[in-house]
């Protein structure tokens, strides 16, 4: 199976500054591969990288095996890659419907008697919504009247409808609770059943590591590697993250304390 | 702990079902609180409440006559056709203070035009538009270009339209009034009866033969027929409503002024929407100023003076908030017509005047709190 994106011995600089030094990634479809690390790991940098945001200093990026720039995030998004970045692009004022079907708007009629095509878009949005498991009661409610979770299921949710094939999720879960949290990865898992790659970025391993497949671990712009679960553990990945031995001599200080 | 904790929000979850389910809530929804979630239902009550005041206090005083309420509707014609546009480019979390000045500078390029350079009026006209969506165009490109508050850009323009109204005025003409702009020449001009005929002449004649409304010592109706700016209110309102709710561009406007970065991200063309919006709240004012013009023959460097806020003002009453993202056309028609009926009202009650701008005030005050209070309910859980 060819992955649906790759990043290859990717260098990307700003500057002096090295923020991300020969990393390798891919994603295939219908998996979900978390990418962790610190603040300042190279997350950031990373997903600008594979939304268009950035361009790499070095390396390459291909979609589906062939090789491709992405000059713009528009490109990166018509090669079905679509990034959900932490302010979810959401309108809080605006209607479910709205919000789901906002810039991409379906019209009916001709000319000036070309309109907002609102049945078809209720619809849509209210089968869309069931489909990832979020059962509304009015499509035409207020996206303010959401929970955070839910906004994050329906940034899922606009994405995959609109042609997804990578979706890069930011940080879904660090402003939410626990139950939230949970809706979110159920929504995830969604996603992977319908055949998606999806990128979790997080530094929680808690949630990563229960819906996670691949694991690739970012410290100071290196990859310290991808690994599948069942080649290593929960506490093996926080340990690499916090730094490895630092975590080690800390733990060994503060008695008591379990990762 | 991932098993934990699947099983616990499956408790949870269960609770919830019992305290209401999907269905049950959908049926408490009352119409009563599906209507106070509209933008526009502070205006409405505002509406209603202003006119029972007047039913009591200024019955028989000939406020609710054909002519009275004629007279409501003229004003708040005039300035409905403003506060639509602000209110659209309010939406849109933008400002535009300069529409005063322009109502003033198309006036006087229709004037200057047609008394001292000798042109037919449609002509001038035809003019004073293209030039009002020059004057928009530029309005809206130095925003989106500068990154800088419409307030400020458009508070510039506002003194530099005035200036140049008057100094160009007064170097052509020597004058700061021009008369005479509607004359023998051209009162019969198609141009005259589009902007300030009136409709239904006969019909009201019929009506002030059999009594139904006054009639003038000259034997012709108190009441014309309905006035053009009526009409042109109601056209450019329905048309705006209709934009805002119907189509796309629509839902560019709440969007970009919901939040910016968002709807840019979505892929709406934020900058296209904020310039067209500004073209259009100028070719509003010059829609206004034609309007007047007209219907007065003669055009004034003074016109328009705090045209701009009180159109904002009725786009406030009208439900739009001051940060954007909501709002609505419609809700500035009530807006306007609570502004025209507590004006003219005023006058039929023989309340003095000059307390017209103290109600002003604390309308706008209690507008906002309401505005704000609508807000957080359109957000909360229904």
């Amino acid at each position: 199976m060819v992955p649906v994106i790759e990043l290859a011995k990717v260098r990307k600089t700003f500057g002096s500054v090295i923020a991300l030094d020969g990393v390798s990634f891919d994603v295939y479809p219908g998996e979900v591969h978390c990418l962790l690390g610190d603040n300042g790991a190279g997350k950031s940098t990373l997903i600008k990288v594979l939304s268009g945001v950035h361009q790499p200093t070095q390396g390459t990026i291909r979609i589906d095996g062939q090789d491709v720039q992405f000059k713009s995030p528009r490109d990166a998004y018509k090669a079905g890659v679509a990034t959900v970045f932490q302010d979810l692009a959401m309108l809080p004022l605006m209607s479910i419907t709205r919000n789901f079907f906002l810039g991409r708007e379906p019209t009916k009629g001709r000319g000036i008697f070309r309109r907002f095509d609102a049945k078809f878009a209720d619809v849509v949005t209210r089968k869309e919504m069931v489909r990832i498991g979020i059962d509304i009661r009015d499509p035409g409610q207020a996206v303010g009247t959401l929970s955070g979770g839910e906004r994050q299921g329906l940034a899922i949710a606009r994405a995959t409808y609109f042609g997804a094939k990578v979706l890069i999720l930011d940080e879904p879960t660090s402003a939410l609770g626990v139950h939230q949290a949970s809706m979110v990865l159920k929504y995830i898992d969604q996603a992977r059943k319908n055949g998606i790659g999806v990128v979790f970025i997080t530094h929680n391993i808690n949630h990563a590591y229960p819906i996670g497949d691949r694991f690739t671990l970012l410290n100071r712009g290196t990859s310290h590697g991808t690994f599948k679960k069942a080649e290593i553990s929960r506490e093996e990945i926080l340990r690499v993250m916090a730094g490895g031995e630092d975590l080690d001599a800390l733990m060994e200080q503060l008695p008591g304390v379990e990762a | 702990m991932s098993e934990a904790s699947a099983e616990s929000s499956k408790a949870i979850r269960i609770e919830k079902k019992g305290a209401g389910s999907d269905a049950s809530r959908l049926a408490k929804q009352s119409w009563f609180s599906h209507v106070m979630h509209r933008p526009e239902s502070g205006a409405v009550s505002g509406l209603v409440f202003v006119y029972v005041f007047f039913v009591l206090f200024a019955n028989g005083s000939g406020m609710f006559s054909a002519e009275g309420l004629m007279n409501i509707f003229k004003v708040s014609a005039e300035l409905g056709i403003l506060a639509v546009s602000v209110s659209l480019l309010m939406i849109a979390g933008e400002f535009d203070l300069s529409i005063g000045s322009m109502v003033a500078l198309a006036g006087l390029i229709i004037g200057v035009g047609v008394a001292k350079l000798g042109l037919s009026l449609p002509v001038a006209v035809m003019i004073a538009f293209v030039f009002s969506l020059l004057i928009g165009a530029f309005n809206g490109y130095l925003v989106v270009r500068t990154k800088l508050p419409s307030f400020i850009v458009s508070l510039a323009t506002m003194f530099i339209l005035r200036g140049v109204a008057v100094a160009a005025t007064r170097m052509l003409t020597g004058k700061t009034q021009i008369s005479y702009v509607v004359n023998e020449l051209n009162q019969n001009s198609w141009v005259v009866s589009l902007f300030s005929g009136h409709l239904f002449t006969g019909l009201f004649q019929t009506l002030a033969e059999h009594g139904v409304i006054d009639m003038r010592p000259d034997g012709l109706p108190a009441v014309q027929g309905i006035p053009m700016s009526i009409l042109w209110w109601l056209a450019i309102s329905a048309l705006a409503t209709w934009m805002l709710l119907r189509t796309r561009l629509g839902n560019w406007i709440f969007a970009t002024g919901g939040d910016l970065n968002a709807a840019r991200n979505m892929g709406v063309p934020v900058d296209k929407v904020r310039i067209l919006l500004f073209m259009f709240s100028a070719v509003s004012a010059t829609l206004f100023a034609t309007i007047q013009v007209l219907e007065s023959g003669s055009a004034d460097t003074l016109r328009g003076i705090q045209k701009e806020f009180e159109a904002i003002i009725a786009a406030v009453i009208g439900g739009s908030l001051l940060t954007g993202g909501y709002g609505s056309a419609i809700g500035s028609m009530f807006g306007a017509l609570i502004f025209g009926t507590v004006q003219i009202g005023m006058f039929y009650t023989g309340i003095d005047t000059d307390w017209f701008k103290v109600f002003l005030g604390v309308m706008v005050l209690l507008a906002v709190l309401f505005n704000d209070y609508i807000r957080k309910m359109a957000t909360s859980s229904r």
